[in-house]
């Protein structure tokens, strides 16, 4: 585990210490793509969610199964 | 020897009852079922006779345990892909056909759910306008009452249990970070009732009361003791799990099977009995994990060490990659295969570590956590809102129209043309080939089948049965050249004794 952990400090003190302002731009693009993906998923989430949701939540009721 | 990691999944199906059929979850179930099998197969049993789940594989008798019981009056078929199609305890389960690898039962499980969904779509026509059945690969209703989806895996009659007790618990209860597919609230016996409702990353750890014993629908274990082979039982245990969630995503079974499965062949080899990971209270910690999204929770080992549930899974890991670099994993397929499941079982813990949200695409869990918390707060709402439980639930709809995880794009494994090829053909390389192809090319001449045997009716003297103890037998390099020869099934049960 010892290694791992070495690994893993590499990697994050890359990250501070080293992150470009090209790097910082790629991830804002990515971070901003991001969230116009889930706004459009969540677009679609509020059209097709079940129109009465508490008496949808309330009336799935299953027996116990294995 | 350590034999291939043959297995399969099972899973149980949430399902809603129309009107028409009284409401009743049994009933919907087997017109869900019917709908979808055509008639030359609805003829054919499920043979019962040498079944005997109450079998304990630790070889005691716990007389105060009650074993699962057998419904033979309950709509039972066989499907042409070698799987099987059912009513259990008033669900549709599906169980995939034995195949000889994970990535194969990844596929087949997909398969079963393009089976329910085709069901789902013939039944609506077959009911009165404005009724539907629908069906959800979830485990939980949200009101304590959970149904399972079920592993299965061939592993070594030589290897003793308490080893699988031993180092195969802590697998269980810790490999939830990456296969959980995410629930909110709580349930079962130790919840809280704070009236609070919390994110969990799984739908079933709620569920687990015991470490080990043989029930599985009361007092439920992490490791159940059914010992029920299906093959020759002087060689093997067909090792019953029933921790797991049911996954959508692919990764996430992938990934629930797979290292599985390589921790069984690394038990089988002793290749863990240097670790020291018994732990104190494996049903606390299940339950603690799962409630627990940053994943700071901390097991206890009976040797009194705190750990979590990442550091056990990566001391299983470490262990796997040592034991691959010397020795490979040659129980679990072509090398190829282990080798990626190695690599993904590294990525998810590496991410989870730095940010889960890096999962958000790969893990069930993480992906309904990333939509439920956008949700918030773009609605200004909380985790008490029935929209949230309602999302929570549609997740797992399998109606394209409804489904919520088939809007996620999540990353994908398998091709499409390949799941439409496992709805009604089997596996060519486990014996579930024969069982698939007699299905196919003889139905008429099939009185009944079980995992292990099929029962043929040629119509002149007594019936015939061809047992199929050896779970690699039967693929298609071993007989599918006899069953091109044998254009009935007379003429396949002589060539059989040639």
């Amino acid at each position: 585990m010892a290694e791992r952990e070495l690994k893993k400090h590499s990697t994050s003190s890359h990250s501070e210490d080293v992150a470009s302002d090209e790097e910082v731009s790629v991830s804002t693009e990515k971070g901003d793509k991001l969230k116009a993906e889930i706004d459009d998923i969540l677009d679609e989430i509020d059209e097709v969610l079940e129109e009465n949701a508490e008496e949808f939540v309330r009336g799935y009721v299953q027996k116990g199964g294995q | 020897m350590i034999p291939k990691k043959i297995c399969g999944l099972e899973t149980e199906y949430g399902i809603t009852a129309p009107k028409s059929l009284g409401g009743d979850p049994t009933s919907a179930a087997s017109f869900l079922i019917s709908a979808y099998i055509g008639d030359a197969i609805k003829k054919i049993s499920w043979d019962f006779t040498d079944e005997a789940p109450g079998n304990d594989a630790r070889g005691f008798l716990d007389a105060n345990a009650l074993p699962p019981s057998i419904e033979p009056q309950l709509l039972n078929a066989v499907l042409t892909n070698g799987g099987r199609y059912y009513v259990d305890h008033a669900h549709p389960e599906y169980s995939t056909p034995e195949c000889a690898t994970v990535k194969e039962a990844l596929l087949y499980d997909k398969a079963g759910e393009a089976v329910l969904t085709l069901s789902m779509a013939r039944s609506q026509k077959l009911l009165p306008p404005g009724e539907e059945i629908v069906v959800y690969k979830n485990n939980s209703d949200g009101k304590n009452n959970s149904y399972g989806c079920h592993e299965n895996y061939l592993v070594s009659r030589t290897t003793p249990f308490v080893q699988f007790v031993d180092f195969l618990i802590p697998h269980l209860v810790t490999r939830q970070i990456f296969c959980g597919a995410g629930k909110i609230g709580i349930e079962g016996l130790n919840r809280e009732n704070n009236g609070k409702p919390i994110f969990q990353i799984s739908q079933r750890a709620d569920f687990f009361e015991e470490p080990v014993g043989l029930e599985t629908t009361i007092r439920r274990p992490i490791l159940n003791t059914r010992d029920e082979p299906h093959s020759d039982k002087s060689q093997y245990r067909r090792l019953h799990i029933i921790t797991g969630d049911a996954n959508l995503s692919e990764v996430a079974t992938l990934l629930k099977i797979g290292t599985t499965a390589i921790v069984l062949q690394l038990i089988e080899a002793g290749a863990l009995t240097h670790l020291d990971l018994e732990m104190e209270s494996p049903v606390q910690d299940i339950q603690g994990i799962s409630r627990d999204i940053t994943l700071g929770y901390k097991l206890k080992l009976k040797n009194g060490r705190l750990l979590t549930a990442l550091e056990m899974q990566w001391l299983y890991f470490e262990a796997a990659q040592k034991y691959h670099s010397q020795y490979g994993l040659d129980a679990i397929g072509e090398e190829e295969l282990a080798a990626d499941i190695l690599h993904r079982w590294e990525h998810v813990l590496t991410s989870l570590e730095a940010d889960v949200y890096l999962l958000a695409k790969q893990l069930d869990w993480v992906a309904k956590l990333q939509i439920v918390t956008a949700f918030c707060e773009r609605h200004q709402t909380d985790l008490s809102d029935p929209n949230v439980a309602a999302i929570d639930l549609q997740y797992h709809d399998l109606r394209p129209a409804k489904s919520i995880f088939q809007r996620l794009n999540m990353d994908t494994l398998l091709s499409p043309s390949d799941v439409e090829n496992a709805i009604s053909n089997p596996p060519e390389t486990t014996r579930a080939y024969f069982r698939g192809e007699c299905l196919k090319r003889y139905p008429g001449e099939i009185k009944s089948v079980n995992w292990d045997s099929i029962l043929f009716d040629i119509g002149n003297g007594p019936l015939q049965k061809v047992p199929m103890n050896e779970p690699l037998r039967g693929s298609k390099a071993h007989l599918g050249d006899l069953l091109e020869k044998s254009p009935t099934a007379k003429e396949l049960l002589q060539n059989l004794q040639k």
